[in-house]
């Protein structure tokens, strides 16, 4: 295995990133975005073939990622930048008027690295089964991944599209549930049980790989590699991965508090002073 | 779509029932160079998908052909479950999204292959019944071109889809009573065509739209919009009036709803008199 300890200060810095953009216009949702760093870190870093440089549209001949769990902006953001799809010092209009970096992603504003809108819950899987078909009729082999979160499972358009891809043998797809076990108004046990996903996942036909350690680099790289394995065996592939909202930042940790609320000035010193500096902040 | 699939069936896929899925697909299909068509009813293809075509296709701007069947009233005996009369207004406030809703078959199918040929978002709406294939089938279609079906001095006819066949009808029982009525047809409520509108309307002075659409977000809003603004005329509405469908034949609907040539006239006689 590669040594992957530069990556684990990334993982550092990312989180830092997170933390300042919230706080510098008081809004956005660092919790969830704490807990997909090593995701993002992973994919970028060392899943993805991709070409950071020379975005297009199409993405052709590389492997694409669809966030369907939008609200995680902060991270996808800041790993995009930190790849060189733009510059690392535009994080800092992030949900200013006239940023790129809305919000939710959105291709609206031509933010490089940003293939669909997401935001309102439930539509990703579906856009990355059709780009994923898109791939098969192009006779290009590379994967198209895809994030949701646990609690978006609720949304019943993510069942029309696991059913979709099982009976169509979507190959090509890895998706991947933050599987962090709470929402905006609470547990996600206590919201909306989703029951037994493993099983479920299987029944509808998809390979299932299970992740304990969702917040361990080594173990998130780990699992992909593993799908990746899976690719072209006639099921799509879905990787639950247990993460912990609000990873690194000790007081945004074991609450769904921090779900979709900012640090104020005192609360990101907190913050910064759990996350060493590690390759300059934007 | 039936012989498209046997022609390339690599290339058509059948999403089942579940049009929030098909929407997404078709927005990542675009991904890569496709132009998907999507196909199912009106009411399905629009207010059950609204917030996936806004966000999956329109906001991220997609190249995906919203194809709409079944629209309107003269779907028919299914009712009001089924006979959606909203989507006009739906679709055409969407930013980015081009709203056609073509007359006959051979309208349609020139619409058909002309909107492949447009990038961005269309939504191509089209009807049930059998109704006559009135215009060319060498057609060149245009998108946002309007077209002028009989020139006339009295008053401006506008109408779209079905009712673009009863306006000509109106029109010839007008003429009986010397009433020399201008009738342009109206593929495309948007981008709307405001040049030949406002050409026409400044020479007749008042005019009746018609369509099979609530009159609340269709084709005459769009009309009376542009009018108010640019050169404030009297106008009368033949549309659905705040109200659902129901089970019936489509004539018989067409009667009850008030969208027949006779609506037509009346309207006709009605502004006519406004003018003054």
């Amino acid at each position: 295995m590669q040594n992957t300890d530069s990556l684990k200060t990334l993982c550092t810095q990312v989180r830092r990133d997170i933390v300042r953009m919230v706080h510098a216009v008081s809004s956005g949702h660092p919790g969830g975005s704490l807990g997909c760093v090593e995701y993002f870190v992973a994919l970028y870093k060392v899943i993805m073939k991709h070409d950071p440089a020379n975005f297009s549209m199409d993405g052709k001949n590389e492997d694409l990622f669809f966030l369907s769990n939008g609200h995680i902006s902060p991270v996808f953001y800041s790993v995009l930048a930190r790849s060189g799809y733009f510059a690392v010092d535009e994080l800092k209009t992030f949900r200013k008027l006239n940023s790129r970096l809305q919000g939710h992603p959105t291709t609206h504003e031509g933010l490089p690295g940003i293939r669909v809108a997401s935001g309102s819950l439930g539509q990703g899987m579906s856009v990355a089964i059709g780009a994923a078909l898109s791939k098969k009729l192009n006779k290009d082999e590379r994967i198209v991944y895809s994030l949701h979160g646990d609690g978006e499972l609720q949304e019943g358009q993510i069942w029309e599209a696991a059913m979709y891809a099982a009976g169509n043998k979507v190959d090509n797809l890895i998706s991947t549930v933050d599987y962090n076990g709470r929402q905006i108004d609470g547990d996600v046990e206590n919201v909306l049980p989703l029951g037994n996903l493993k099983s479920k996942f299987e029944a509808f036909g998809w390979h299932v790989l299970e992740n304990h350690q969702g917040n361990d680099l080594d173990k998130v790289i780990g699992s992909l590699n593993e799908a990746k394995t899976l690719v072209g065996k006639g099921k799509p592939i879905m990787i639950l991965m247990k993460t912990d909202m609000g990873m690194g930042v000790d007081y945004m940790m074991g609450t769904h508090k921090w779900h979709g609320s900012a640090p104020n000035d005192e609360q990101l010193n907190l913050a910064l002073d759990q996350l060493l500096v590690t390759e300059g902040d934007y | 779509m039936d012989a498209f699939q046997k022609a390339h069936p690599e290339r058509f896929f059948q999403i089942g029932i579940a049009e929030a899925n098909m929407m997404g697909i078709a927005a990542g299909l675009t991904i890569g160079g496709k132009i998907p068509y999507t196909g199912t009813f009106a009411n399905f293809s629009t207010g059950r998908v609204y917030d996936q075509i806004r966000q999956s296709i329109a906001y991220s701007h997609k190249n995906v052909k919203i194809c709409a069947s079944h629209a309107g009233l003269t779907l028919g005996e299914d009712g009001a479950t089924h006979q959606i009369l909203e989507d006009i207004g739906l679709m055409k406030m969407l930013p980015s999204m081009v709203v056609i809703n073509p007359c006959d078959y051979n309208q349609t199918k020139a619409a058909t292959i002309a909107i492949s040929k447009h990038d961005g978002p269309v939504y191509l709406r089209f009807g049930r019944p059998a109704v006559p294939n009135f215009t060319p089938a060498d057609q060149n279609f245009e998108i946002g071109k309007a077209v002028m079906l009989n020139e006339g001095t009295d008053v401006t006819i506008i109408a779209t889809g079905h009712l673009v066949w009863k306006a000509i009808e109106a029109g010839e029982q007008l003429a009986a009573k010397g009433i020399n009525a201008e009738i342009i047809n109206i593929h495309t409520i948007k981008p709307l065509d405001a040049k030949a509108i406002l050409k026409s309307v400044g020479k007749t002075k008042c005019v009746v739209t018609a369509e099979e659409h609530q009159m609340n977000g269709g084709l005459g809003d769009s009309v009376a919009q542009l009018l108010s603004r640019e050169m404030p005329t009297p106008q009368e509405f033949v549309a659905v009036n705040d109200s659902f469908g129901e089970s019936g034949t489509p004539d018989e609907l067409m009667v009850k709803y008030g969208l027949d040539t006779v609506n037509i006239i009346a309207a006709v006689e009605k502004v006519i008199a406004r003018k003054k």
